[in-house]
């Protein structure tokens, strides 16, 4: 059995956020960590290999130093490491991002696509139904818990009040939630193994059916106007009222602002 | 010559870094303060293959160098002194003496399953008439037939009673010189948990590392086999020597640790802390203080960075531990007291991990060679 895991590299937010003159993220600035929701979907396919001896890929797009990442992956168990990485494929958004992970996908023989439900940078949830969507694949998205049982695979689809158990038959696609599992930590030897193997470097011409109309900044149909930093509120308004003029002062301040 | 760590290592960091604040720092204060060994942790540690760090894999271990191991210990240490001292006495003092001067045999039997951390290891060379002047220990072996008999008994063993292996130094002939005088010649053994006539003594109370398992060994007719003999017989004390020049530099990453673990919860206290309108991290006398302390942990680093890649690429790393042992261990005293007066009437409270890692460094000044015994090492070099 054959699994790729699409990792992201994310900036981590507890170093700032930074931006380029274009409004995309300037993420060479950043500190970056693995995406928590790819993290938990990578242990779910390390799980996997564990009971079935299944062989894990995983593949990301991004800077070279996205190189990071996917040592860290195999660190924490990754058989294989493919990086995407091309000055055209820059500044894609959800639909070219998806559209160039698929023309990559054409060239990796699998049984399993896992990629994490979002990305803590863009929060777009997008990524993982595209990359299906354009490679023909089923999709479940929401991944809980997954079982593999023969060809098939048997997942809890978390809504918010409830989850469905869904079977289907591989391959097919699976997007997972960081509340799937804790990821384990690398191991230190696996670190070093990591450090010794080589990473796959794919070019915007290594990669498969893919138009080039589709990648990169021009190629996305997203067009960001303006973007900012979080803007630190004033210290506000304080009122000293009863409760019922309280109550009156916050409504007609709510209807003022067209809240309500 | 280059300074800065290369990507493995940065990542390796990453990793004990994150594992100690995650898994260790949230149980530090209960350890100090219950003295409970910290079995959790060193199943976790044994989980991710940190109690076999600097061990080749074919021996169970991680392959890695004994800069990652030292820098394990370090992170360790910047959360809890006790989890740094485990890992250090069970690598340093016990995998390591096998490495060098055990048989295949005996490295098969007894390397894998510590390296892998199925098995924690101790090392038995004090006793109670017998510490810097270690020619002054009584235990003694005699082989009787096919086994080794031992009687005596070590003291403040490290992983006591916690320990399945044990590395144990023993008296096994008297010689006398051409004046007449009296040689004790040394061997080194392995002594397993649970064979008879092994039992432990008291519980040490201590006044740090509280979490770490202090105990007495005692050996009263004591059997184990012949092959338990570590290395060639009556050459136990370079043996012991030679196992301790390691433990040192272990030792050391400790202190290190602590030191730097009490300044970066001081660098946070002296930002909140407010008296005469302002933080007193805003005071001259508090930055400058700092500014002492970040350089004489950075040298400190320095020193036992080098004795580690020394142990890599050297035979002989005496003088580069004992001097990364000496300084990282005043280092982690003098840093630990100085933040424990910066935090003020705080720092002499419990509940402020300050207080905890001045009581945790003191150790660190007198075992496994006290401070006097590194500087013995270092000047005897330069006398020679």
């Amino acid at each position: 059995m054959k699994i790729v895991v699409c990792i992201k590299q994310v900036p981590d937010t507890k170093g700032g956020v930074k931006f380029n003159p274009d409004g995309t993220l300037d993420r060479a600035a950043m500190l970056a960590i693995m995406n928590p929701d790819d993290k938990a979907g990578l242990e779910a396919a390390l799980r996997i290999k564990e009971e079935t001896g299944a062989e894990v890929t995983v593949l990301t797009m991004g800077l070279p130093k996205a190189d990071d990442v996917l040592r860290e992956a195999m660190a924490m168990g990754a058989d294989k490491a493919i990086l995407v990485t091309d000055r055209v494929l820059g500044g894609a958004d959800t639909w070219a991002t998806s559209s160039t992970i698929a023309g990559a996908l054409r060239n990796i023989d699998y049984d399993l696509v896992i990629t994490g439900r979002q990305a803590i940078d863009g929060d777009t949830a997008q990524v993982g139904p595209q990359i299906a969507e354009h490679l023909a694949l089923p999709v479940i998205s929401y991944a809980a818990d997954i079982k593999i049982e023969g060809e098939n695979v048997i997942v809890k689809r978390q809504y918010e009040d409830r989850y469905h158990m869904l079977k289907t038959k591989m391959p097919c696609l699976i997007t997972a939630l960081s509340e799937l599992n804790t990821p384990r930590y690398m191991s230190p030897g696996g670190i070093f193994d990591a450090y010794d193997k080589e990473v796959t470097v794919w070019g915007r011409a290594d990669l498969k059916d893919l138009d080039d109309a589709n990648i990169g900044l021009a190629g996305s149909p997203t067009k960001i106007a303006k973007a900012s930093d979080k803007v630190r509120k004033g210290a506000g308004e304080k009122v000293n009222l009863d409760a019922a003029e309280s109550v009156n002062y916050i409504m007609s301040k709510l209807t003022e602002k067209h809240v309500i | 010559m280059d300074f800065s760590l290369d990507k493995k290592h940065e990542m390796a960091r990453s990793l004990f870094k994150e594992f100690a604040e995650t898994e260790v720092k949230p149980l530090a204060q209960e350890t100090d303060e219950t003295e409970a060994f910290p079995a959790e942790t060193v199943a976790k540690m044994a989980k991710y293959g940190f109690m076999g760090i600097p061990v080749p894999k074919e021996y169970g271990g991680q392959g890695c160098d004994p800069l990652t191991y030292v820098m394990c210990v370090e992170e360790l240490s910047k959360v809890c002194g006790t989890t740094g001292v485990i890992v250090s006495a069970h690598t340093s003092l016990c995998i390591d003496p096998i490495m060098t001067y055990g048989t295949e045999e005996q490295k098969k039997k007894y390397v894998i399953p510590l390296a892998k951390g199925e098995k924690l290891g101790a090392f038995g060379l004090t006793e109670p008439g017998a510490g810097t002047d270690a020619q002054g220990c009584q235990t003694k072996a005699v082989l009787d037939g096919d086994e080794w008999v031992l009687n005596g008994s070590k003291c403040f063993i490290t992983n006591g009673k916690v320990g399945d292996v044990y590395i144990i130094i023993a008296i096994t002939s008297v010689t006398e010189d051409k004046r007449g005088r009296k040689k004790k010649n040394f061997s080194a053994f392995i002594v397993e948990k649970g064979t008879p006539g092994f039992s432990f003594g008291t519980k040490e109370k201590k006044m740090g590392i509280r979490g770490s398992s202090t105990y007495e060994l005692i050996f009263e007719d004591c059997r184990i086999p012949k092959d338990a003999l570590l290395g060639p017989e009556g050459k136990g004390f370079p043996i012991a020597m030679h196992t301790l020049d390691g433990g040192r530099i272990g030792i050391a990453a400790q202190a290190l640790g602590i030191a730097e673990g009490a300044l970066e919860r001081t660098i946070e206290y002296t930002k909140e802390r407010k008296q005469f309108g302002r933080a007193i991290a805003a005071q001259q006398n508090t930055q400058f203080k700092l500014a002492d302390m970040a350089a004489r942990i950075d040298a400190a680093k320095f020193l036992v960075y080098r004795a580690a890649m020394a142990k890599a690429t050297q035979k002989v790393y005496s003088i580069e531990a004992a001097k990364a042992k000496l300084f990282a261990a005043e280092t982690a005293m003098a840093v630990t007291t100085e933040c424990v007066q910066l935090f003020g009437g705080y720092g002499y409270i419990r509940e402020y991990d300050v207080e905890r890692m001045m009581r945790d460094a003191k150790i660190t000044e007198i075992y496994e060679g006290t401070s006097e015994v590194q500087r013995m090492v270092i000047s005897g070099a330069l006398l020679r």
